[in-house]
């Protein structure tokens, strides 16, 4: 196949639509006769409600119906229809379900009234009598109840950690470098800069078009179908736009309940929105609490990895993620224990936050290799490079390609580590001292199975399509490159359309794994379309009877076969020869299990930072970072870069910005606003460069994909603070780091 | 938010008896503040007198005394690139420019920046208990989450601080505020304007319902040569202050002859304390000096659970603050 689109800086197609204001969310479809709904939430975190008082929310003029536990209508008995496809193993929580509240911010009424004022006014107006109990949300505070996790599905894509491998803490023991540390962060929420919302369009009885934020429109139908006892073709999703997602959207939340319920009680249409406060009331990052003693021999080579890790989850579901694994999958070692628990608390189940678990885990990770390579006066790079490999200890396998030296070595260059003095403190300007420092960041390379359908009309142009989501990814684009360069025809004729649950099934669209998955899926319904095109021409012109697919190149819009002799036919010539004047194939692009299945396969990344920090004040300042990233093909130079960029943005968000503040006196969230909830500002944001360093891998499927939405933060945070420890001499183990850890 | 109604004022006077008669009615200026605070359930006005219409109210203009008029309904964005106040008051211009953000700034009235109320966690969550926002209630910040809260001057009653950065430079220029009431006019004091929280933080400052702030007056001589303004935070910008501070001397031959000191994000009115500033008076400008100034103005300084660090943190910026002050230029 000639790449023409592949690989090239295409600017997104949904760009200009972006930018003018024509891409609708789903609260901009304005549908008549349209409700509004406005939810309230718990203020305890654990007990339960005595009493709602409605009266004087009811009396606001514009009210139409308020819906609480009491009279709210009843939906699916069994616990298994609420679980969504993300759903970890325990009973997902459903709202107003009865009078129980197991964390605060939960939703426990909804006013639905004529307009969005008078429901937020009224909701307003609603009292609420509790009888609280006794809430614990400090994880650090109940580490005595932390507890193996239970499996389920989600292990499949979650593997526990491996079982443990010589004996680590006698290793540990007599190892010469000893380094580690107790790590800690707390909770993050998502902040995409579109809230969830849900605009339900009431059709007929029992049947219902949804507009909703989401990262799976198919995830969205099936949990609305089976909550609410409606048949699959009877809800269909549509979720064309989203505003930024990063794993929020790979659950449905609650605002999607409750507007359904409405439209389908109230019978009409039915939206609702959260707003920014609202947005730290469902899942987010855990707080976790991670502990390290990793042991080398004296000339550095590792010798114990131990790593133990307690994660908070929420009374209802076991959410888990890959937090210890990593330290093993890329550093070899005789000895290795890796723990990994969670610890019930009176909070919303934790959810999926761009690289969870990864950005968690490495963090410890990548300090405590810096600890052990300043112990033995070995520059951090050298370290890694002495404690390469090219296999995964954790499964035994090879990685199927890892350019990770390359990644140091560009990376290094870019950022001048040549020069770098080893001495902490040994850098400075004027009142700043400054100080590089680096890490490496790792994503598994994952692929789900999901189908596309490619369609061809006589006008020449084609459309692909395929329920998967492009919230802000770049999906639309690079798999309208792909469909492009599969067919040979140009860009200006092919677009894709997903979001649609009418569309040929996507999983929902997360880890890193859509561009691998529907990547594929295009390739396979353009192979299928290339087919038929085949047997087409065979039906029209007798010279292509004896012609076979591999001897026809398809390009230019044509079929032009390798004997010369047989005349070239035009695409379309042969849709408009067809019925419906158009040819379409319909595919399911499946991993190549087979050869996968022997390798670990994950993208790599190299991270190099300069940071100044104010001697007297701590004020940190994130100079410069350089990311080399090894991850595959890469579809679009320039897609792939925002991606990167923003991972690296969010990296120095973790490391120093973003915290979600609790009293755990009463288990609430204290700063939920964006002007508290602190996120980097352009201030904030210096010099980014990023560096691809090409993989040619065969074995991740055929067009190379790894994937790059998660591995651009990886690694980032931890960068950051041994950049901050060789400016300082100071380590710092928790997250996010504040001027008054440095003072 | 509940539902009001509006009225477009069309002079001071008629603002200010329209609001005597009504105690629920409230001034809406550029309503960066009280539309949020009405978002959040915490104000609750029947009705709105909007400010916006009053001619001349947002002027700039020049005082016979070479002092400098602040209209109450000048923008922030308006007063920090004025040209007179760039020349004569680069401090209050750098202190605007502090805070917010540029969009905020260009709705942000002048009288409005000095009525803001506190950014303190459980002020702004209805759910929990505060003394300002419902008397008697109790404090929750107090032992809550403090990180932003109060070290100097607060009660056990109240632990906000009061946020503005323009107010820190407005201190420190000794301004004078003009208001206006249904019953004639009146000037108050940069320095008396603010209050401590004491049994009473539900009042933020002495402004009477009724009286509407017209302008800000700033004395002669905006001490614009040694000057600086520094805030520090937890991100470069669009934050509200751990500690701000604004510092300005008048030199003469080698020797402080007027100095001026104002702390913001430390308690719940702009922090100036005269005995520091008389002992730098005189003085020649030096480290040693500034160290111990900033240990005058940090006495009594009692840190909370979340925010003890800000005491050693404004001695530090004190003394640095001092030192840019005497190169502003850097
Ligand atoms: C996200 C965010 C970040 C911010 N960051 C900062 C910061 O870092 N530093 C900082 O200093 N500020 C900051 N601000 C606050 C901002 O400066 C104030 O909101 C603004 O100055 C208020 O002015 P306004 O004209 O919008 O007041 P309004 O919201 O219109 O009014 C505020 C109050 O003043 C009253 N009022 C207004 N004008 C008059 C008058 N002439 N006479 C009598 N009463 C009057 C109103 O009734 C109301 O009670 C921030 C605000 C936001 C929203």
């Amino acid at each position: 196949m000639q790449q023409k689109y592949i690989g090239k800086a295409i600017s997104r197609v949904d760009g200009p639509a972006k930018v003018t204001g024509t891409a609708k969310y789903a609260a901009e479809y304005n549908v008549p006769d349209l409700h509004y709904g406005y939810v309230v939430n718990s203020t305890i975190a654990n007990g339960e409600i005595e009493k709602i008082n409605l009266t004087k929310a009811a009396m606001v003029d514009g009210v139409v119906k308020i819906y609480t536990h009491e009279n709210r209508p009843s939906t699916a008995w069994l616990s298994l229809n609420y679980a969504d496809m993300d759903a970890p193993p325990g009973k997902p929580f459903v709202p107003m379900h009865n009078n129980k509240v197991v964390y605060n911010g939960q939703p426990i009424a909804m006013v639905v009234a004529k307009s969005f004022e008078v429901a937020r006014y009224a909701a307003s107006l609603i009292t609420v009598e509790y009888k609280a109990d006794k809430s614990d949300t400090d994880l650090v505070a109940n580490l005595q109840n932390a507890r193996d996790p239970k499996k389920g599905l989600a292990s499949f894509l979650k593997p526990p950690p491996p079982k443990p491998k010589g004996n680590a803490a006698k290793a540990y023991e007599a190892a010469p470098l000893k380094a580690g540390g107790s790590f800690y962060h707390g909770v993050e929420h998502h902040n995409p800069m579109e809230p969830f919302a849900t605009t339900v369009v009431y059709e007929d009885k029992d049947k219902l078009k949804i507009y909703d934020k989401t990262q799976g429109s198919v995830n969205t139908q099936m949990y609305v179908a089976n909550v609410f006892g409606l048949k699959f073709k009877d809800v269909r999703v549509l979720s064309p736009f989203v505003g930024g997602a990063f794993g929020s959207g790979l659950r449905p939340q609650y605002q999607l309940f409750l507007s359904v319920m409405a439209a389908l009680d109230m019978q009409c249409n039915v939206r609702l929105t959260l707003n920014r406060h609202q947005m730290f009331t469902f899942g987010h990052r855990p707080a976790t609490l991670q502990n390290t003693f990793y042991g080398a021999d004296a000339d550095g080579k590792l010798q114990s990895i131990q790593h133990e890790s307690v994660a908070e989850t929420s009374t209802y579901e076991d959410y888990t993620e890959i937090v210890v694994n990593w330290a093993n999958m890329i550093y070899p070692s005789p000895n290795v224990n890796l723990q990994y628990k969670l610890a019930p608390l009176n909070m919303a189940s934790p959810m999926d936050m761009r690289a969870p678990g990864g950005a968690t885990g490495m963090h410890p990770v990548e300090i405590t290799i810096d600890e052990l390579a300043h112990q033995a006066g070995m520059d951090p790079v050298e370290f890694r490079l002495l404690n390469y490999t090219d296999e995964d200890e954790t499964t035994g396998k090879p990685y199927s390609s890892k350019e990770l030296k390359e990644c140091f070595k560009q990376a290094a260059e870019k950022f001048g580590w040549a020069k770098r003095n080893p001495q902490p403190r040994s850098m400075r300007r004027g009142h700043k001292l400054v100080g590089w420092g680096m890490a490496t960041g790792i994503w598994e390379a994952m692929q789900v199975p999901t189908r596309a359908e490619a369609i061809l009309t006589a006008d020449g142009k084609l459309t692909v399509r395929s329920a998967t989501a492009d919230f802000g990814t770049g999906t639309y684009t690079v798999m309208a490159q792909i469909a492009a360069d599969a067919m040979g025809m140009s860009l200006d004729n092919v677009t894709f359309e997903l979001g649609d649950s009418d569309m040929p099934f996507a999983p929902i669209s997360g880890g890193s794994f859509t561009a691998a998955s529907c990547g594929t899926a295009v390739q396979a319904a353009c192979l299928g379309l290339k087919k038929k095109l085949l047997k087409k021409a065979q039906s029209t012109n007798a010279e292509y009877k004896s012609v076979n697919l591999d001897d026809i190149a398809f390009v230019d819009g044509q079929l032009q076969p390798t004997n010369s002799a047989v005349k070239p036919i035009a695409y379309t010539d042969l849709a408009a020869a067809s019925k419906n004047k158009q040819i379409a194939s319909k595919n399911m692009g499946w991993p190549q299990m087979m050869k996968q299945r022997k390798y670990t396969r994950a993208a790599h990344s190299a991270i190099f930072a300069e940071v100044e920090v104010d001697e007297d004040f701590g004020v940190v300042k994130v100079t410069r970072l350089v990311s080399a990233i090894a991850a595959g093909k890469i579809l679009n130079p320039k897609t792939a870069r925002s991606q990167i960029l923003g991972g690296m943005v969010w990296g120095i968000s973790k490391a120093l910005r973003e915290e979600s503040v609790m009293d755990h006196r009463i288990g609430r969230f204290m700063n939920t606003n964006l002007g508290e909830y602190h996120t980097p500002v352009n201030a904030d944001i210096h010099q980014l460069d990023v560096i691809f360093v090409e993989e040619d891998d065969q074995i991740v499927n055929d067009l190379g994909i790894k994937g790059i939405g998660e591995i651009g933060l990886v690694g980032v945070p931890p960068a950051i603070a041994n950049a901050i420890f060789h400016a300082t001499g100071k380590r710092v183990r928790n997250l996010p780091i504040k001027l008054n850890d440095l003072m | 938010m509940n539902n009001f109604t509006y009225i477009a004022a069309d002079t001071p006077k008629q603002a200010a008896n329209i609001i005597s008669q009504n105690p629920d009615a409230a001034f809406i200026a550029g309503g960066t503040n009280l539309i949020d605070l009405m978002k959040e359930n915490i104000a609750k006005p029947n009705q709105l007198i909007d400010l916006n219409k009053i001619p001349g109210l947002d002027e700039i203009t020049e005082l016979p005394d070479a002092g400098l008029r602040l209209g109450a309904l000048a923008r922030n964005a308006d007063t920090a690139y004025h040209p007179l106040v760039q020349e004569r008051y680069p401090l209050l211009a750098d202190a605007i420019l502090a805070g917010a953000s540029a969009q905020l700034r260009n709705m942000a009235t002048n009288g409005g920046n000095l009525l803001q109320r506190t950014r303190c966690y459980y002020f702004y969550d209805i759910a929990t208990p505060c003394n300002k926002r419902e008397p008697g209630s109790g404090c929750a910040a107090y032992d809550g989450y403090n990180r932003m809260n109060a070290i100097l001057g607060s009660s056990e009653h109240c632990v906000a601080v009061f946020p503005s950065d323009m107010c820190v430079a407005l201190a420190a220029l000794n301004a004078t505020v003009n208001v206006s009431g249904a019953t004639g006019e009146r000037q108050i004091p940069f320095n008396e304007f603010h209050r401590l929280p004491g049994d009473t933080p539900q009042l933020d400052n002495n402004l009477q319902h009724g009286e509407i702030i017209t302008s800000i007056d700033l004395p002669p001589g905006g001490l614009n040569k040694n000057y600086s303004y520094l805030k520090l935070r937890d991100r470069t910008s669009y934050a509200f202050a751990l500690v701000s501070i604004a510092t300005a001397f008048e030199l003469k031959d080698g020797l402080i002859v007027d100095a001026r000191i104002a702390l913001g994000g430390v308690a719940h009115k702009p922090w100036r304390v005269t005995e520091a500033e008389e002992f730098l008076k005189n003085k020649q400008p030096a480290k040693e000096s500034f160290t111990q100034a900033a240990t005058l103005i940090l006495k009594g300084a009692v840190g909370l659970k979340h925010n003890a660090f800000k005491i050693e943190l404004a001695k530090r910026a004190i003394v640095r603050n001092c030192l840019t002050a005497l190169n502003p230029d850097k």
